[in-house]
């Protein structure tokens, strides 16, 4: 373990434990560093574990595999399409370096997420250090377990508050051979956003149903995957419900995926934030956002926003708030990461009272008094 | 006033039985072999009167269990001796089904299978899939992280569960997910799924409807052997393929299926296989042609395409009338859901038979091969002196070999009461503290459903040393 200024390295789960177990500030987990919003803030301390890494078991027979939270996403990506398999929901800023640990500890999924779910649907255990220092382990390494609670459930999202991950168990299915990718232009986001419902309520097993605005209304962008001979007719399928389309070349296809998957809206300077919606949302809320000038991007047939915001975190608060969504930062500054509309107090307040007694991570919420 | 006199106020005569006739069919559940006689049950027929309940609880320090079509093969809902049982199956209103959005708004005691039925005009349906799904509640799903026989593709309950509205064990009403694929922030959503009852009741569930697929290929194959079967079941997820089914039942099962139902499986067959391919007309069709080029390898005697809907539904008549079908060839029987590393399969299987040689207790086995997931039912006659205890040893025997081949003492049907002693073979002390604390910051008086998936806590045990101190709560103080 070793310390600089504020940052401690920790390399081993038992120097986590000892990190965690110091007096000293609060402490945030960083892995790749990817979503700064959620390992940087004022008075904390930064708990750097790039260097708890490293697959631990991987044996592409099971389907399943176990690795140190801060394994690069690229590194398990590699390892898994050596055997054909991949993680089907797409952890977004894998090139950038996102580890899985600030994946799960975020609680972010990409585009890939309308096929079979979200991070938290392919976790299936997890090894963390609670505030107490104490490793506790839920779930297991098997691909369905219903034995105590369901702690992966729990730290999916739990954005460094409730316990430092450190080694966790996913499992992963078998990678689409070849992908497609049908682009289309529609005249305003509202009805983007509409033929993205009636097209994920289609017998279609969409990859990806993403939508943006274009500066003549708005693009859709259809992305199928699967075996390559059944392609052509199921993209020829998809052309006829979608008028004014045009179907991307594989390049295209592979650079545009790896752009949103970057998360790259916007400027460095805007905060980057996730929103959780429904299609309906989108009308209303893609026009108070277009109005404060944010660049906005929507995966999962309009499940998941990407809003790039200019303004202060306050007003993102306000606006989100407003319209009953929930959001999250995940980069630009942001004193409490949570925006919008607030997760239940009172289940959650009871279990960080019970992982974090003394305070050894941030609190979730500004202290009521 | 009186706890008694409380519910009297709160529920009319006909909806609060308390005489030992009225009661006799809430002392069990479908793990037959306990009971227990609770003191009450009421009918709520609305959210607030389970509300209003849980608070009467609260204040006069009652223990309850939260009650959904009692099908739970764990001792989940069985009663508690001193306290109520609060059955839920008056709740069984859809509150809304919205086709665009794709979501159903469901009170706890709907019918699993009535979601799909609603859900059917619109061509969407409920993806899990129970084979208790024509009885079982969703509330109990919910309880319980129900799976079913499509789980390898679309994962159990919670992967379909968007939101909950729940009581908390001290009365307080929390909302959490919403309408969203995407939560944010703690996934409290997924954990109060599994959660056994522990954390309160769900009183309305919002749930993910799936369009149906646009086309299924079901195949039944036969083998000489169950490890032929299991070796199937490897090449086929080694292929590439993601059936959504992957399912085994071997010759007694097989049998007892045939005798009640006449599924039309192969006589005399050791194993058959069901795998299921479902998805995108043209995906499916690419698919299921790399589908029989594998079965081709694997030495099955006899392959088969279910060539129409009728077909199809045979096949899968039997494989979930499997339980009741079994139950017949004995007086009593106790259902094991273990899950091992699928690689393993083959070998527990056989270590399994050897222990039923050992024993001299049948076992039959049915099973979602494609997860690892074992169903091994022990038949046993409760008549017999000895013979329960002997069934029960057994099924511990399993439970281990399940634990020492990496897996899981329960797959989908809960830890219960009647699993709790296996929780420490799975979690170290630490693991099992956290989870007691994390129940007792919830609920410190232990009243939603005590004895119940924790080691430890027994159902008589007094609950007054576990209240946390004042200053523990502040985290000042934390117990070694
Ligand atoms: C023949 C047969 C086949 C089965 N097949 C399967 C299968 O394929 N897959 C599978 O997973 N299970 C299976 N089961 C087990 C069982 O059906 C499931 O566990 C089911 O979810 C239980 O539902 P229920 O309504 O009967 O709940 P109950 O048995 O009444 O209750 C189960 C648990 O849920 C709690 N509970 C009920 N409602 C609520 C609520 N609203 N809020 C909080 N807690 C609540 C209870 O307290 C109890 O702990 C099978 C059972 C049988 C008898």
């Amino acid at each position: 373990m070793s310390a600089i200024r504020n940052i401690i390295s920790a390399t081993t789960i038992e120097e986590v434990q000892a990190a965690v177990s110091m007096i000293g500030p609060p402490l945030l987990a960083r892995g790749g560093g990817t979503k700064p919003a959620l390992s940087q803030a004022d008075g904390v301390g930064t708990l750097d574990l790039s260097g708890l890494r490293g697959i631990s078991e991987y044996d592409p027979g099971e389907y399943t595999f176990t690795a140190y939270a801060g394994t690069p996403l690229a590194v398990v990506r590699h390892a898994l399409a050596e055997h054909g398999q991949y993680l089907p929901f797409d952890p977004p800023l894998a090139d950038a370096g996102a580890t899985l640990g600030g994946t799960i500890a975020a609680g972010v999924s990409g585009a890939g997420r309308m096929r079979y779910g979200g991070v938290r649907d392919f976790l299936i255990g997890v090894r963390f250090v609670d505030g107490q220092g104490r490793l506790v382990r839920g779930g297991g390494k098997v691909v369905k377990n219903a034995a105590g609670f369901d702690l992966p459930k729990l730290m999916t999202g739990s954005l460094g508050r409730l316990g430092v991950l450190v080694e966790v168990s996913f499992k992963v299915f078998p990678a689409p051979a070849a992908y497609a990718t049908v682009a289309a232009t529609l005249p305003t986001m509202a009805e983007a956003a509409r033929m993205v419902q009636q097209l994920a309520a289609a017998p279609v097993d969409w990859e990806a149903l993403d939508i943006a605005p274009a500066p003549k209304g708005a693009t859709l962008w259809a992305r199928l995957g699967g075996l390559k001979q059944a392609l052509p007719p199921r993209v020829a399928r998809v052309q006829e419900l979608l008028e004014d389309s045009r179907l991307l070349t594989p390049a295209e296809d592979e650079a545009l995926w790896r752009r949103i998957n970057a998360l790259d809206f916007g400027n460095a300077a805007d905060m980057l934030v996730k929103a959780a919606l429904t299609a309906r949302d989108i009308p209303a809320l893609d026009a108070a956002l277009a109005a404060a000038g944010a660049v906005r991007h929507y995966s999962a047939a309009g499940n998941l926003a990407w809003i790039a915001w200019p303004g202060s975190a306050h007003d993102l608060d306000r606006l989100l708030a407003g319209q009953r969504l929930p959001g999250l930062t995940l980069r630009g500054a942001a004193a409490f990461p949570l925006v919008g509309r607030r997760p239940a107090a009172a289940f959650l307040q009871p279990v960080k009272q019970t992982l974090d007694p003394a305070g050894r991570f941030p609190a979730f919420e500004q202290d009521a008094d | 006033m009186s706890f008694s006199t409380a519910l009297e106020s709160l529920y009319p005569p006909a909806r609060l039985l308390r005489e030992p006739a009225q009661l006799a069919p809430y002392e069990s559940d479908a793990l037959t072999a306990f009971r227990s006689r609770p003191r009450a049950v009421v009918l709520p027929e609305s959210s607030d009167e389970v509300i209003e309940t849980v608070r009467l609880c609260h204040l006069h320090d009652v223990p309850f269990v939260a009650r959904g079509s009692g099908t739970s093969l764990s001792g989940g809902s069985l009663p508690i001796a001193d306290g109520i049982v609060i059955a839920l199956n008056r709740l069984n209103r859809i509150l809304r089904l919205d086709p665009d959005a794709r979501i159903a708004v469901v009170e706890p005691g709907v019918v699993n299978l009535h979601v799909t039925h609603a859900a059917a005009p619109y061509g969407l349906y409920y993806a899990p899939d129970p084979s208790s799904q024509p009885i079982c509640t969703i509330g109990g799903n919910v309880a319980f992280n129900s799976g079913g026989a499509h789980c390898l593709k679309y994962g159990m309950t919670a992967n379909h569960v968007l939101g909950i509205k729940a009581v908390l064990p001290n009365g307080a009403v929390i909302e959490l997910g919403g309408e969203s694929l995407e939560p944010v922030g703690p996934d409290l959503t997924g954990f109060f799924v599994g959660s056994e009852g522990l954390f309160g009741i769900a009183l309305e569930i919002t749930l993910r409807l799936l369009p149906r697929p646009e086309q299924v290929r079901t195949v039944l194959a036969s083998y000489h052997s169950l490890a032929a079967a299991g070796d199937a079941v490897a090449a086929v997820v080694a292929s590439g393929l993601l059936p959504a089914a992957l399912e085994i039942m071997d010759k007694l099962a097989i049998e007892a299926a045939e005798m009640s139902v006449n599924a039309g499986y192969p006589r005399g067959a050791a194993a058959v296989l069901i795998v299921e391919l479902e998805g995108e007309a043209g995906s499916v069709d690419a698919e299921f042609a790399r589908l029989q080029q594998v079965m081709e390898q694997t030495g099955a005697d006899e392959v088969r395409l279910a060539e129409d809907d009728a077909a199809r539904a045979r096949i899968w008549k039997g494989r979930k009338g499997a339980f009741s079908a079994v139950g017949r060839l004995s007086p009593d029987y106790i259902v094991q859901d273990g899950v091992v590393p699928r690689s393993r399969l083959g070998e527990t299987l056989a270590r399994i038979d050897e222990l039923s040689a050992t024993y001299d207790i049948r076992v039959a086995n049915v099973f979602h091969a494609g997860d690892g997931n074992l169903h091994p039912l022990i038949l046993y006659d409760g008549r017999k002196p000895g013979e329960l205890e002997r069934a029960e040893e057994l099924a511990g025997e399993i439970l281990t070999l399940c634990i020492d081949a990496g897996g899981s003492i329960t797959g989908e049907h809960g830890v219960g009461m009647e699993k709790r002693a296996y929780m420490p073979r799975m979690f170290t002390p630490v693991d099992l503290d956290v989870m007691r604390e994390l129940r007792w910051a919830v609920d410190p008086d232990e009243l939603a459903n005590r004895g119940k998936m924790l080691p430890g806590d027994s159902p008589e045990g007094s609950s007054a040393s576990r209240h946390p101190h004042p200053l523990e709560r502040q985290g000042i103080i934390s117990r070694v």
